[in-house]
């Protein structure tokens, strides 16, 4: 069971879903959380467990070799990134353009441009009794996230069976990145607020998720504040309502100091419970 | 012309109600650019009239040929990107996993497959109620390249504000460290850093100056919510003074921010209180940091 936690505008509130989440249903079940927000990973600031695991990531990239090179310009002429440019008598590579397609190094005449790994990020797994951490970083210049994403994806599915609950911290938007975050998930909790941004961008997200034809239900963070328009429109739309996480300053701090959210207020616990038995549910779905 | 670009890293820290107010401020002298492409939320406070509006193409997709291709399977061997599974015997694009890079046309020995140009979203130029332009997008659902979409946003907004001689852009920059807010960044003549003092914001903080950093571009930093961690906003200002970024304000914990979204009025229109002066004290503090 793949369950991905997204939303279309940031700051709403995925990171303190993802991780309460996470280690509420701990409690009782096998479960890892990864944060795929690879740009700006947070889930990691709240969840306690030792380091498992730390690897490096590479994506393959050409490197130019020179002695064999005609300068003959395929190369140039067949990346559609602009990521390997003829400079006169060099071949010049810009890796953070490059999308890995190989299509330059495997179809130079003379082999000039072999693939070599470069370093574009790290993944670390953490554990904690029941709950398996996994977040991965990417290095700041580097430009592209989907590759990371990928990777991250396949260390998980090489770990981690259908016995365990899989939690998916995704990226904030609409774009590739949060497609690749979310595709291969069996369901996907977009989480928003009832303001006007939060509806808007919740629009964008119910509409990806649509396009993707996966099944996904709506939290609302910060319940209270801002205005109905955001519960009108899921009963318009007829998008089931999950839970509803209150509005409050004293969440809003312990948010702050990285400190878990269900365990200090009971009303929180109460709405991951009915989310709970939710998740069970499709979980028995799921593995038959 | 001075162009200020306003970012957070961090998702929800009041970075469009502040560039918003900013606008606000601005009035006739600013033009505004919303390159948060990707979840686009300035429109909601500006009143635009969509007065001009244009496709925009970026990147490409393959497309299979049915009816030429002989299924020698080539295409798919190629293909880095799993974007060509064979269903019910067929070889079949997936768009959502095609990167475009033309290897796979460049391999077809019979040429079956064509790459079309990609519709990634939509960009407008607008008349806004400041009495100014905006220029904002719309990105497509699952779209790439938002990076150039981005520069598009810019690169118009820059041209206008030439154009009508305006002394500032605003820019409502991107979230993340990725190819949209190095899209955002690149030409800035500062940058205004919106931060919270959770664990969270101050992290995202740190990771996105050091891109910052690497632009060499002159930094300010807003604290909002300051009074919500007392601790994390001690450390926070202790990181603006060691990295020399300007320490613009600190913001209380005001809902305010959320009243105002709601009205769909920038704060500096809605609240008549202290919020309001120290948002004004800002934006002078602000323009006087870039001159």
């Amino acid at each position: 069971m793949k369950i991905a936690i997204a939303s279309g505008k940031g700051g709403t509130g995925k990171t303190t879903l993802s991780t309460n989440l996470a280690s509420f249903l701990a409690e009782e079940h096998e479960v890892v959380l990864t944060d795929l927000d690879v740009e700006e990973p947070n889930s990691g600031l709240f969840i306690e467990a030792d380091l498992v695991r730390e690897k490096d990531k590479f994506k393959m990239v050409p490197e130019w070799s020179a002695d064999e090179c005609i300068l003959c310009g395929n190369c140039q002429k067949v990346c559609n990134f602009h990521a390997v440019i003829q400079l006169g008598e060099m071949i010049m590579v810009f890796p953070e353009l490059c999308h890995g397609c190989y299509a330059c190094s495997e179809l130079c005449p003379t082999s000039s441009l072999p693939m070599i790994p470069k370093k574009m990020g790290v993944l670390k797994h953490f554990r904690n009794g029941n709950l398996n951490f996994v977040e991965s970083r990417l290095d700041i210049g580097e430009e592209q996230a989907v590759p990371l994403i990928k990777q991250t994806h396949k260390y998980i599915d090489q770990q981690f069976d259908d016995n365990f609950i899989r939690i998916f911290d995704s990226p904030p938007g609409t774009s590739c990145p949060v497609i690749e975050a979310t595709k291969d998930a069996d369901y996907i909790i977009l989480v928003t607020e009832p303001t006007p941004f939060g509806l808007h961008d919740l629009k964008l997200a119910v509409e990806t998720m649509k396009e993707l034809k996966k099944e996904f239900g709506v939290v609302i963070n910060r319940f209270g504040i801002g205005n109905d328009d955001v519960l009108a429109y899921c009963n318009e739309e007829q998008i089931k309502v999950l839970a509803k996480i209150p509005n409050s300053r004293r969440i809003a701090e312990l948010y702050s100091q990285g400190r878990l959210i269900y365990k200090e207020i009971p009303e929180v616990r109460a709405e991951l419970e009915k989310m709970k038995d939710l998740i069970m549910g499709k979980m028995k779905e799921v593995v038959k | 012309m001075k162009e200020i670009v306003v970012i957070s890293g961090k998702g929800g820290t009041g970075k469009t109600s502040l560039t918003a107010s900013f606008a606000y401020l601005g009035g006739k002298d600013v033009i505004v650019a919303d390159c948060d492409v990707d979840a686009a939320d300035m429109h909601l406070l500006m009143q635009p009239d969509f007065a001009d509006e244009d496709d925009f193409y970026s990147g490409e997709l393959a497309h299979i040929n049915q009816y030429d291709c002989i299924q020698c399977g080539k295409c798919k061997e190629v293909c880095r990107f799993d974007a060509i599974p064979i269903i019910k015997g067929k070889y079949i694009v997936d768009p959502l996993s095609c990167e475009g890079c033309g290897y796979c046309a460049r391999v077809c020995p019979i040429d079956a497959i064509t790459n079309k140009d990609l519709n990634v979203g939509k960009w407008y130029i607008s008349n806004i109620k400041t009495g100014s332009m905006m220029v904002h997008a719309k990105l497509g659902i699952g779209a790439d390249n938002s990076g150039k979409l981005v520069a598009k946003v810019k690169s118009e907004a820059k041209d206008i504000a030439e154009e009508e001689r305006k002394d500032i852009a605003i820019v409502d920059g991107s979230p993340g460290v990725g190819c949209p807010v190095v899209s955002s960044l690149s030409g800035a003549s500062f940058v205004v850093l919106v931060t919270e003092p959770s664990v969270s914001g101050y992290h995202d903080l740190k990771r996105v100056y050091e891109l910052v950093k690497k632009f060499n571009i002159k930094a300010g930093c807003i604290i909002n919510k300051y009074d919500i961690n007392k601790k994390v906003t001690a450390e926070i200002v202790e990181f603006l003074k060691k990295e020399n970024i300007v320490h613009i304000a600190n913001l209380p914990y005001d809902e305010d921010f959320t009243r105002a979204m709601t009205n769909g009025q920038t704060i500096v229109e809605y609240s008549d209180n202290h919020l309001k002066d120290l948002i004004t004290d800002s934006w002078n503090k602000i323009k006087r940091s870039v001159n």
